[in-house]
């Protein structure tokens, strides 16, 4: 039972690096990529090759950013240059990112156990040696969406993360302030993909596995993490405790959660609800249509049905 | 200087419903004019706007900006040294960034975006002295997100943001539309006071005829993508709203509208 949370407490956080990408398309640009079916993959499939080969686990963190970035730039440079709408720029980019992670990576691509990942390497069982591996996996998840989310909130506060904000918000202003709005959008979505790549790569740490469609519902999945955190923190800014808080210095990070606080949360929750419908007999194979349906109540129940949600 | 030359508009061409807009029509504005424009719907005013600004491209003839041609130049590189603002008093503004942050935004303008930070906490006292000369009590609301504000004060911030920097022209696309009597007086005193004292060129479209008369250095008076009546100096001193008035109501029996 413990090792049940455990084991989906490390996903909800693993998997909450999507969500902080789709964060960024959807809820900052109002942009479904759905680019995202392909990128997450596609940072496995670069993962698994690298590990193979011997490569320094942490590094491939690096190099799956890298890719992910190159895949948005795909997106980007195909709706914004080639003025391809934003749903059918996403789907090229999925489609044709199927065959890049086959020939990268082929259908199936396993990572034997002699082979280090993050959650093994030196360092971090210099850290964290005396855990076991379960536990080892949710601190260094952990630690790591910590250290994304806290960058992220910096950016936001930086002049190009304003830029980036106001042109999701209103892009004409950007226009007059002078700005390119595409080559701002176009950094967006470089940021978000690579990011997912970031969590396919991890997602590919953790299981030691490639497959070829493993992306399909990824960006489902983001989506539901982020309107359900979204939902919730905006409910919750509103009651009584939050608004009591503050006024109590020093706690305002417990009044006003951050969108991306939301949305760390938010995927915790999903995925509890996934592995709750699973626990109670579903076969594994049902995994996306729980997806699917879970998706289709949050949207039902937060109102939204699909226009762009209010970032924090 | 501002020159329109010889532009030609052709709207959904080869169509049935192709509509020639502009023909060989030209245009100068001088520097530090405040030029009104009036006409009825169709006449080509906003049209002849988003052409000085790039929103929309031509079909023939030239843009100038100090001799410089601009025809060919994107539009947010011409918003380098032009501020706008719209008939929407949500399109000058992010409603949900907070006032201090659109101001933010504003205050960079021609800078470059980097990774510094986006609020300059040092500024916060010149945007509360700004936001304090609108006279709106707005001056207390810098963390408010800008979408709670009422459509006069979002209106009044997207003026105040389309002229923060140094700019050489001020657009106003019928920016007092939208707004009650009231809200909208307060907003087109706000306007001529930014024009004198920043010494702007400014082009005015306004349904208003008594703004037009009452704010404007020059009238101008569109029909049909074709200057009508065009008055500066002395001549429009000289001119009452009764006049444009009569004038317009005329145009409008002849189109027999």
């Amino acid at each position: 039972m413990i090792d049940l949370l455990l084991s989906t407490l490390t996903q909800g956080l693993i998997y909450a690096l999507i969500s902080f990408g789709v964060y960024i398309t959807y809820s900052i640009l109002d942009f479904p990529d759905l680019g995202v079916d392909g990128t997450f993959p596609l940072g496995a499939a670069v993962t698994a090759v690298l590990l193979v080969r011997g490569v320094d686990p942490w590094m491939t963190l690096v190099i799956a950013l890298a890719v992910g970035a190159l895949a948005g730039l795909f997106t980007g440079i195909i709706n914004v240059c080639l003025k391809v709408r934003n749903l059918l720029a996403g789907i090229i980019t999925m489609t044709a990112l199927f065959s890049v992670n086959l020939q990268i990576a082929g259908s199936n691509l396993t990572v034997e156990r002699s082979v280090d990942t993050i959650f093994t390497a030196p360092l971090t069982m210099a850290l964290f040696g005396k855990l076991g591996l379960m536990e080892r996996k949710l601190i260094v998840s952990l630690v790591l969406v910590i250290v994304v989310k806290l960058l992220m909130d910096g950016y936001f506060r930086t002049k190009s993360g304003l830029l980036l904000r106001a042109v999701g918000d209103n892009a004409g202003l950007v226009t007059t302030l002078g700005k390119n709005r595409g080559v701002v959008k176009i950094l967006g979505l470089v940021i978000s993909n690579a990011l997912v790549a970031l969590a396919g790569c991890v997602v590919c740490h953790e299981q030691r596995s490639f497959s070829a469609t493993m992306g399909t519902g990824q960006l489902v999945y983001g989506l539901a993490a982020v309107i359900i955190g979204v939902s919730l923190a905006n409910f919750y800014a509103g009651s009584a405790p939050a608004r009591a808080l503050r006024g109590v210095r020093g706690a305002r990070f417990f009044a006003s959660p951050t969108g991306t606080t939301a949305v760390v949360l938010g995927s915790i929750l999903y995925k509890l609800c996934i592995q709750v419908a699973l626990s109670v007999g579903l076969p594994a194979n049902m995994m996306k249509l729980v997806t699917a349906i879970l998706f289709l109540l949050v949207l039902v129940l937060s109102g939204r049905k699909g226009e762009a949600i209010i970032h924090a | 200087m501002l020159e329109v030359r010889n532009i030609t508009k052709v709207y959904n061409p080869g169509s049935v419903t192709e509509q020639r807009l502009f023909e060989n029509f030209s245009l100068t504005v001088d520097d530090g004019q405040f030029v009104a424009i009036v006409g009825s719907n169709g006449s080509g005013k906003t049209s002849l706007l988003n052409i000085i600004c790039g929103s929309i491209p031509v079909d023939g003839g030239d843009v100038l900006v100090g001799g410089k041609n601009i025809t060919r130049m994107k539009d947010y590189k011409r918003y380098a040294t032009m501020g706008r603002v719209y008939q929407d008093p949500g399109a000058g503004t992010c409603p949900n960034l907070t006032m201090l942050e659109n101001l933010s935004l504003a205050d960079h303008k021609g800078q470059p975006f980097g990774l510094g930070r986006g609020v300059n906490r040092k500024r916060r006292d010149f945007y509360r002295q700004q936001l304090q000369s609108l006279g709106l009590g707005l001056e207390d609301k810098l963390d408010v997100r800008m979408g709670a504000l009422s459509g006069g004060q979002r209106q009044a911030v997207a003026l105040l943001m389309a002229t923060m920097t140094p700019l050489q022209f001020l657009i106003l696309d019928e920016h007092t539309a939208a707004l009650d009597p009231k809200t909208a007086e307060v907003i087109m005193r706000l306007t001529d006071q930014v024009v004198r004292e920043k010494h702007l060129t400014a082009m005015m479209v306004t349904h208003n005829l008594r703004y037009a008369v009452e704010y404007g250095d020059r009238i101008l008076m569109m029909n049909r993508g074709q200057v009508v009546l065009d008055r500066a100096g002395a001549e429009k001193a000289a001119t009452s709203t009764e006049d444009i008035l009569s004038m317009f109501n005329r145009i409008s029996m002849e189109c027999g509208s």
